[in-house]
């Protein structure tokens, strides 16, 4: 960790995204909150893990990082650009530096394009190289991942889920991104899989320089993978901190709850009893104050009455909660 | 395996088969348990080794035009596999419970959930539609649902995912069977709401001394409420052991692999490269000969290519491998599970 101070790659400003339902026979218009003042910086070169349960808005906020959707309110700066005040030229130019692996590598790729097509398209868009050069990228891209360049001229039914996720990585790859958005990228497979996909999205962060921004409701994949940890409740940012923080006492209580309630491959600790009750309320209907304080077992008469600050209370660790 | 006094479920041997246009796709390869009243039996897997339709050969939900099965399935004295269908409608609900995973596909949207919790009742107990309504309340009441009698009004689209999973727990509870077979019951669950699930099934099955066989494909699920542990792998266990040993001391090199592979919740030390696995779970119509894990083994060699033998290493814990053969696990020629 010597490393001299990093600049931040990507810095999100008090984000909100706020879907209106359209009104039908049943029911009022009515607004959807995702994402609610969410500010985040992704330092270049790190993993940064967003964990949260479904619904939390998650990928929302992967999508709104990338400006593949306006926000509502607030402002996403890359390279300390402020994406939505460019021009629609220089933006698509940025998107070659910012790219997204998405969850189901079965909905994904269009299962009517072969591979090459597939990979080569990011260059066509792009204008970028040859015919020849274009060939020769892809096949690179396939190495890269680890999949033989006969892959070039298949169709994505002839692979299986950890092969396709690879080609989705590979596509992703492909305009030599900074920031990649892996939005559950391994939700989708085997165990026995799952491993050889996380292996290889550490060797390419390493190889290639990357920062990842890495989506998953597993926290035992976010502990593995992330050199920091988000940790999002209801469209909100509860607690950012430094991997190494989660081992020590005085989290967020969601932190907290999460922790305990995820199971562990470990039968020396046994089940504990749920901390936990009820359900996460929905995003149409967000509680007051703390959107938390419904479910917390430390819940106080403030928590409903105001949202507590997202301040800083140690080194690099944010937290939002009256009672920390 | 170990036969103690007579479990509650033995199963002998089961072997389901697919109908499919390239012929008979072997779907469950000659599977044995047994599980005993009181016990909980975890089945892991990954998806397509044979766990579902395990469950469903016992229940026998399997349409006979589409598959076949073979094999002795005892349940409390009669072998399954040779009742007529009107005799399995009498254990199936009754003394066997299922849950299934996903709790919005298993419930019919247009009753409400006291329409279908009392109909298992009605069906079973030949209770009345008042008397098997307020049953059902006392159902969903013991499964921790607060305001019974409103959601019995209710319909599956009105509850949230967790209070779906109670009620259908309850609907499995409802005519207080011997054994519940739980078929993924938390996977599409978030992960506060599966703890509560998971609280849940465990404090029922020691207070009504149920038999539960729980499949599931999370290690760390099963790691925290089984007593013991079968793994599957291309339709056949591969290794059976009590939950601690299993996980403590793996024999089978699938199993270890699957350990190996799986990232653990740890924020102290730096992570290391999981020990992934290579290659991919065989697809059904194209098994290999002998051991199935065979091309994907890195402890495999000439012998793999015969079917495995059932060795037990010890008398609770038995592995399907060669290695097992002198005992050693091929040890003294290979490096620690390498993978």
């Amino acid at each position: 960790m010597e490393k001299t101070v990093p600049e931040p790659l990507l810095v999100a400003t008090d984000l909100y995204k706020i879907f209106p339902l359209a009104a039908t026979w049943f029911a009022r218009r009515q607004l959807l909150q995702a994402v609610t003042g969410v500010s985040l910086s992704l330092l270049a070169g790190e993993t940064l893990g967003l964990v949260g349960e479904s619904g939390c808005g998650k990928s929302t906020l992967g999508r709104l990082l990338l400006a593949l959707m306006p926000p509502t309110r607030g402002e996403v700066r890359f390279a300390g650009q402020n994406l939505w005040k460019l021009p629609k030229d220089r933006l698509r130019q940025l998107r070659q530096k910012m790219q997204i692996v998405f969850q189901d590598p079965y909905a994904s790729l269009n299962p009517r394009l072969t591979i090459r097509h597939i990979l080569e398209e990011p260059y066509i868009i792009h204008k970028l190289g040859t015919k020849q050069q274009r060939l020769d990228w892809c096949e690179k891209l396939l190495h890269d991942v680890g999949l033989p360049s006969e892959a070039l001229h298949r169709y994505p039914h002839e692979f299986s889920g950890g092969q396709r996720q690879r080609l989705g990585i590979a596509r992703a790859l492909a305009l030599s991104p900074e920031l990649i958005v892996a939005d559950e990228p391994v939700s989708a497979l085997d165990v026995s899989v799952q491993a050889q996909i996380l292996n290889l999205f550490n060797s390419l962060k390493e190889k290639m320089g990357l920062t990842y921004l890495f989506i998953s409701h597993d926290l035992s994949v976010i502990s593995h993978m992330s050199d920091r940890i988000a940790v999002m409740y209801l469209g909100r940012l509860m607690e950012v901190a430094p991997r190494q923080r989660f081992c020590h006492r005085g989290l967020h209580p969601y932190t907290e709850a999460l922790l305990e309630a995820a199971p562990d491959a470990d039968p020396g600790r046994r089940l504990p009893a749920p901390r936990l009750k009820g359900d996460p309320p929905s995003p149409l209907q967000v509680p007051s104050g703390c959107p938390f304080h419904p479910r917390c077992p430390e819940a106080e008469p403030r928590c409903r009455d105001t949202f507590p600050e997202f301040r800083q209370v140690g080194p690099h660790h944010w937290l939002s909660c009256h009672l920390r | 395996m170990s036969d103690l006094s007579s479990p509650l479920l033995n199963v002998r041997d089961l072997k389901t088969s697919f109908h499919t246009p390239a012929g008979l796709a072997p779907a469950v390869n000659g599977v044995t348990f047994s599980l005993q009243s009181g016990e909980i039996l975890g089945l892991v897997g990954e998806s397509g080794c044979g766990k579902t339709v395990t469950a469903l050969s016992i229940l026998r939900l399997l349409p006979e035009h589409l598959s076949r099965q073979s094999g002795q399935i005892w349940f409390q004295g009669r072998d399954l596999m040779t009742l007529k269908p009107a005799e399995m409608l009498q254990i199936r609900g009754n003394r066997i419970g299922m849950i299934f995973q996903e709790p919005m596909t298993a419930l019919n949207p247009v009753l409400t959930i006291g329409d279908q919790i009392s109909e298992v009742l009605r069906l079973h107990r030949g209770l009345k539609k008042t008397a098997a309504l307020s049953e059902a309340a006392r159902g969903l009441a013991r499964v921790g649902v607060a305001d019974p009698e409103r959601r019995l009004r209710q319909y599956p689209h009105q509850l949230s995912g967790g209070l779906r999973q109670r009620a259908l727990i309850a609907m499995a509870l409802a005519c207080e069977p011997q054994l519940v077979i739980a078929d993924e019951p938390t996977t599409a669950l978030d992960v506060t709401i599966q703890a509560q699930i998971l609280a849940l099934l465990s404090r029922l099955q020691t207070q009504l001394r149920l038999a539960l066989l729980l499949i599931s494909h999370n290690l760390g699920v099963v790691a925290q409420i089984t007593d013991r542990v079968a793994v599957m792998y291309a339709g056949i266990i591969v290794e059976a052991a009590p939950t601690p040993k299993l996980f403590a001391r793996p024999r089978h090199p699938y199993t270890r692999g699957l350990l190996a592979s799986v990232p653990r919740m740890n924020f102290q030390d730096n992570p290391e490269n999981l020990q992934a696995i290579p290659g991919q779970p065989p697809t059904l119509g194209e098994l290999p000969a002998g051991c199935p894990f065979q091309p994907r083994c890195p402890q495999a060699s000439v012998v793999c290519s015969q079917s495995p033998p059932w060795i037990q290493v010890a008398h609770d814990h038995g592995v399907c491998c060669w290695l097992w053969q002198d005992g050693r696990g091929g040890e003294s020629h290979h490096g620690e599970d390498r993978a």
